[in-house]
């Protein structure tokens, strides 16, 4: 299991934690695991998301490994200029 | 994604100062831009705006100008998708974009296009606008962020708001960001000083001084064309496709040269419309804005309101820090105000810290990306406490900020802990540079500042193709906003060990190259170029292939060498080495053309961070400030060609200046902008501004093969707080609203000798 | 509207060509005589991206009707390199990269030459001010501060 942390913001959406588990192996099932157990996250996610793996911030590849000892962190999509 | 062979050092070509590919062009004024193509038949297009800041559209009638003579086409909503052909229905950005680009049953601000013409000449149709006959319902407006937030305030549309909005919010309160970790409250109570205080900034604009232009022509088989100035023309491809339901491949998209964009060139305004003219008349149709049409329909920034709290002990430790951030987008979501809330306390290793960020809309238009998104009004709030703070406690301001410094490990102010970054070296950079010790004139102050942003990787894609007399042509997707042209060229030269004179690189159009985002978010001399590097290693396998086939050795017994093939070892075998160019010329009998290419989706882009030094002087008497000195400290990883970053390190500082002394968006009560063009809109002239000394500061970010660090944006992150900082320390009153123009100041004077 | 058919010199050829009386010399050059490097930034004189020379004058050419050109002499920047060879302004700003991403270029290149004519040997702060009413958004004017008085310099010692 990988413990994904969510902006406070989103906590209302996911019974007021700030962390939740999910079974994944990559971001993509991170993102499809988080849907699947509250599907209240499906908006803000579907509204663009980026995901920090060990401080690297991951904007699109939904390939990227995690583990168990990963530090996730949930954040809202990076757009520049 | 893993770097396997990375090179830090022993650079023969990168870090070298060569002229760029498109100097003699734009010296000689052959160079083309958004305005500069012209087509067979071509018509003129122009679009007409509402003059009201908000208004239901009652009815439009058209049929005047349809029938002036020259007229061939007319366009309004009804021209255009009801069902965009990718994204979620007609939800999402492709909506807003849309409803942006031409309005649907209300006009959301002054200025927002309303109908379109397409005439034989550019003449008529500006005449045959003021033929259409627009029935409107004005309504009230609202311009203010937290006016548009209160009670009462009138709705701009209904159900936009997200789930993430609390209860009870006002409907134009459209989004909602919320991060941080330990406990404020605790920490505020262990300070010895606390301070709290609100900030305000107005909208500003980039102020490209290209306006936006295109040439679309779209016939009736859904197959086009489209020639347009843009940071990113994959993005228009799919997003025009979108909104004339075509096929996206079936739309070619070619882009400029671009005369500016910082961000304000990375969406779409007049291009679908072009489009839709075009397919309506048969024939191509060009559009240019006009400058009051730059300033009142494109993509300003956000304003902002802003509540700061920190609390510091007295040895300069940070023990907690907190803020509110409103910032108002116009009349769609996406103010930025999870960038800002992000951004604000990144420079700090905090234990306690705690950010929220609103979204509102309001009758305004539609905002755009202007370099660092939200970030630079976050600095300007959050190290004008700082600075307070420092002053109050009699503390140096580099050493406050050296004291907190995030660095590699700290738990960030938004989440995830960071990894290499240089935020420490650009202090003790600054720290030790002669102007920081160098002393002040009499009525002189000085500000410092840091400044961070994340920087971004994107879609890439990169086709390196070897012509047979040995030279290189580079293909990429990202429009070259800052010289980039140059930067892949020196990245290839490194690669395949042949000069960079001999290396040209091209913007490809959507059809010749895969998908590749938008130049945006610092990403282009990383991630086109982390990409050039691995098309140029591409081709190198290839080309070593070619010479083990002639040698008779298997592959991996060959190398590559100062731009030759070299038998690996002794064993290998005795083989002079192989030139590029002798293995080029018949490289059509030897297994076919060479080429190298790369496409993914990298993802290490570093963030990075900046510190600035700025001395400014006050003339009390008229509010005027003058710039009297200013230093950029910014790790850029690696320069790749260090003229050019030393170049964005300068146009963000006089950005900056600008945003921080004159630049601001002025409404009327009647909702409409009141000074759009550079008249009043007072960006920063050769005469305002010294010479801006740069300091390039080098930790390699580890997820570039050579350290690149993106530099475009965060030049701009520091500006607006250390002007602030020695605009205050010079005229010994705190300034809290952006810009500090002379009429501020002076009344900020008065208001401090009266009470 | 009928047109108005003007005759003009524009970088020492003669031309002509048909205009709407309300056609600006920037329409024109740019439009009619193809010559584009001028460039509309604002159209009403604020950025100096149209600067051209009539008649010796620095103007913005977004503020003279093309009708006004009639029987005086344009130049553009298109005039300013003679054949391959480049004018030495054109030369040194490409060498400091005086210019990114390359708009003002032409209006700044015209203005300047314009100045080294009147007074070769400018101070930092008179090529500033003669700047002035040429905006520029990349740089922030420092390198092509440093392009111009050095070109200046050099200038003048070649007599």
């Amino acid at each position: 299991m990988v413990k994904v942390h969510l902006w406070s913001g989103l906590r209302s959406l996911v019974d007021g934690q700030d962390a939740v588990e999910v079974q994944a192996s990559t971001v993509g099932d991170i993102l499809r695991g988080l849907v699947k157990l509250y599907p209240g996250l499906e908006g803000p996610i579907e509204a663009g998301v980026s995901v920090a793996v060990d401080g690297k911030i991951i904007a699109n590849d939904l390939t990227t490994p995690v583990t168990t000892e990963s530090e996730i962190y949930l954040m809202q999509k990076l757009r520049g200029g | 994604m893993a770097l396997d062979d990375t090179k830090t050092k022993d650079f023969k070509f990168v870090g070298t100062r060569p002229e760029r590919p498109d100097g003699v062009d734009k010296v000689t004024g052959r160079a083309k831009f958004g305005a500069d193509m012209t087509a067979p038949g071509m018509l003129h297009g122009a679009i007409l705006r509402s003059p009201h800041a908000h208004a239901r559209i009652l009815s439009i009638d058209t049929s005047k100008a349809e029938a002036l003579k020259g007229v061939k086409a007319v366009v309004t909503r009804a021209d255009f998708s009801t069902n965009p052909t990718f994204g979620p229905g007609l939800t999402g950005e492709p909506w807003n974009v849309l409803e942006n680009v031409m309005a649907g049953e209300k006009a959301l601000y002054d200025g927002h296009a309303v109908a379109a013409v397409a005439a034989t000449s550019a003449l008529i149709a500006r005449d045959a606008l003021k033929l259409i006959d627009v029935t409107y319902e004005v309504l009230d407006h609202v311009t203010d962020v937290d006016k548009a937030m209160a009670e009462g305030a009138p709705v701009i549309r209904e159900g936009a708001a997200d789930k993430s909005v609390p209860a009870g919010m006002h409907p134009n309160v459209v989004r909602y960001h919320d991060s941080g970790h330990g406990d404020v409250e605790a920490g505020f109570a262990e300070a010895d000083l606390v301070l709290e205080n609100s900030f305000k900034t107005e909208a500003t604009h980039q102020g490209y001084i290209e306006p936006h232009a295109c040439l679309g022509s779209l016939g009736n088989d859904g197959k086009g064309e489209l020639w347009c100035t843009t940071q990113g023309h994959w993005y228009a491809q799919k997003m025009c496709a979108a909104l004339l339901g075509l096929e996206t491949s079936q739309l070619r998209v070619t882009a400029s040269e671009i005369g500016g964009g910082f961000g304000g060139k990375t969406t779409v305004f007049i291009e679908p419309v072009a489009l839709a003219l075009s397919r309506k008349a048969n024939k191509p149709v060009k559009i240019v804005m006009s400058r009051s049409e730059v300033f009142r329909a494109t993509g300003p920034t956000a304003s902002t309101s802003m509540d700061i709290k920190i609390g510091m002990k007295k040895d300069g430790t940070i023990t907690a820090a907190s803020g509110v951030f409103r910032l108002q987008g116009g009349a769609f979501p996406g103010a930025p105000c999870e960038f800002t809330a992000m951004c604000a306390f990144a420079p700090y290793a905090l234990e306690n810290v705690h950010q929220i960020g609103y979204d509102v809309m309001s009758n305004r238009p539609k905002q755009a990306a202007y370099r660092a998104p939200g970030s630079p009004m976050a600095a300007f709030a959050v190290e004008s406490v700082i600075d307070d703070l420092c002053k109050e406690l009699g503390l140096d301001p580099i050493d406050v900020r050296l004291k907190n410094a995030s660095h590699k490990g700290t738990k960030a102010s938004f989440g995830p802990r960071f990894d290499d970054i240089g935020l420490v070296e650009t202090l003790e950079a600054a720290k030790a540079h002669e102007h920081y010790n160098t002393p002040l004139k009499e009525g002189q102050g000085r500000g410092i500042s840091c400044g961070f942003w994340f920087n971004h990787g994107g879609e890439t894609a990169v086709s390196l193709a070897l012509s047979e007399d040995g030279t290189a042509q580079i293909s990429v997707g990202t429009p070259d906003i800052g010289g980039s042209r140059a930067s892949m060229a020196l990245m290839a030269a490194e690669e395949l060990g042949i000069p960079y004179e001999h290396i040209r690189c091209t913007v490809a159009d959507t059809a010749t190259l895969g998908y590749n985002e938008i130049s945006h978010g610092s990403r282009v001399t990383y991630a086109s170029g982390l990409a050039t590097i691995k098309a140029a290693k591409d081709a190198v396998n290839k080309l070593c292939k070619r010479a083990a086939q002639k040698w008779g050795i298997p592959e991996d017994a060959v190398k590559w060498e100062d731009g030759c093939a070299v038998p690996s070892g002794a064993n290998a075998g005795d083989f002079d080495p192989l030139p590029l160019a002798k293995i080029t010329a018949n490289m059509g009998a030897t297994g076919g053309p060479i080429v190298g290419h790369f496409e993914a989706t990298p993802e290490g882009a570093g963030v990075s961070f900046a510190t600035h030094i700025v001395d400014a002087e006050v003339d009390h008497e008229t509010g005027k400030t003058k710039i009297v000195r200013y230093t950029v400290v910014q790790d850029a990883g690696k320069a790749i060609h260090p003229t050019y970053v030393e170049g964005q390190f300068q146009g963000g500082a006089a950005q900056g200046i600008g945003w921080a002394l004159n630049e601001e968006y002025i409404y009327g009560d009647d909702g409409r902008l009141q000074n759009a063009g550079f008249l009043d809109y007072r960006i920063p002239l050769a005469s305002d501004l010294p010479m801006i000394d740069t300091v390039i500061v080098e930790v390699a970010n580890p997820g570039h093969p050579y350290g690149v660090r993106g530099v475009g944006e965060t030049s701009i992150c520091p500006p607006l707080a250390a002007i602030a900082n020695a605009v205050s320390a010079a005229a010994g009153v705190r300034m809290r609203e952006l810009p500090m123009s002379p009429p501020r100041i002076v009344a900020a004077l008065k208001a401090a000798q009266d009470g | 509207m009928s047109k108005i058919h003007v005759n003009t010199t524009v970088n020492g050829d003669e031309v002509d060509f048909l205009c709407d009386p309300r056609e600006t010399l920037l329409d024109c050059l740019r439009d009619k005589l193809q010559l584009t490097g001028s460039k509309e930034g604002c159209g009403t004189g604020d950025c100096g991206a149209c600067s051209v020379v009539l008649d010796g004058r620095l103007v913005c050419a977004c503020l003279v009707l093309g009708v006004e050109a009639e029987g005086k002499t344009v130049d553009t920047v298109e005039g300013i390199a003679k054949g391959q060879d480049l004018h030495p302004l054109q030369e040194k700003f490409i060498k400091y990269a005086a210019l990114q991403c390359g708009i003002c270029t032409p209006g700044i290149l015209v203005a300047t030459k314009n100045l080294l004519e009147r007074n070769p040997n400018p101070t930092e702060t008179e090529v500033r001010y003669w700047l002035a009413g040429n905006l520029c958004r990349c740089t922030g004017y420092d390198k092509i501060i440093r392009a111009i008085m050095d070109t200046a310099a050099e200038m003048r010692e070649a007599g």
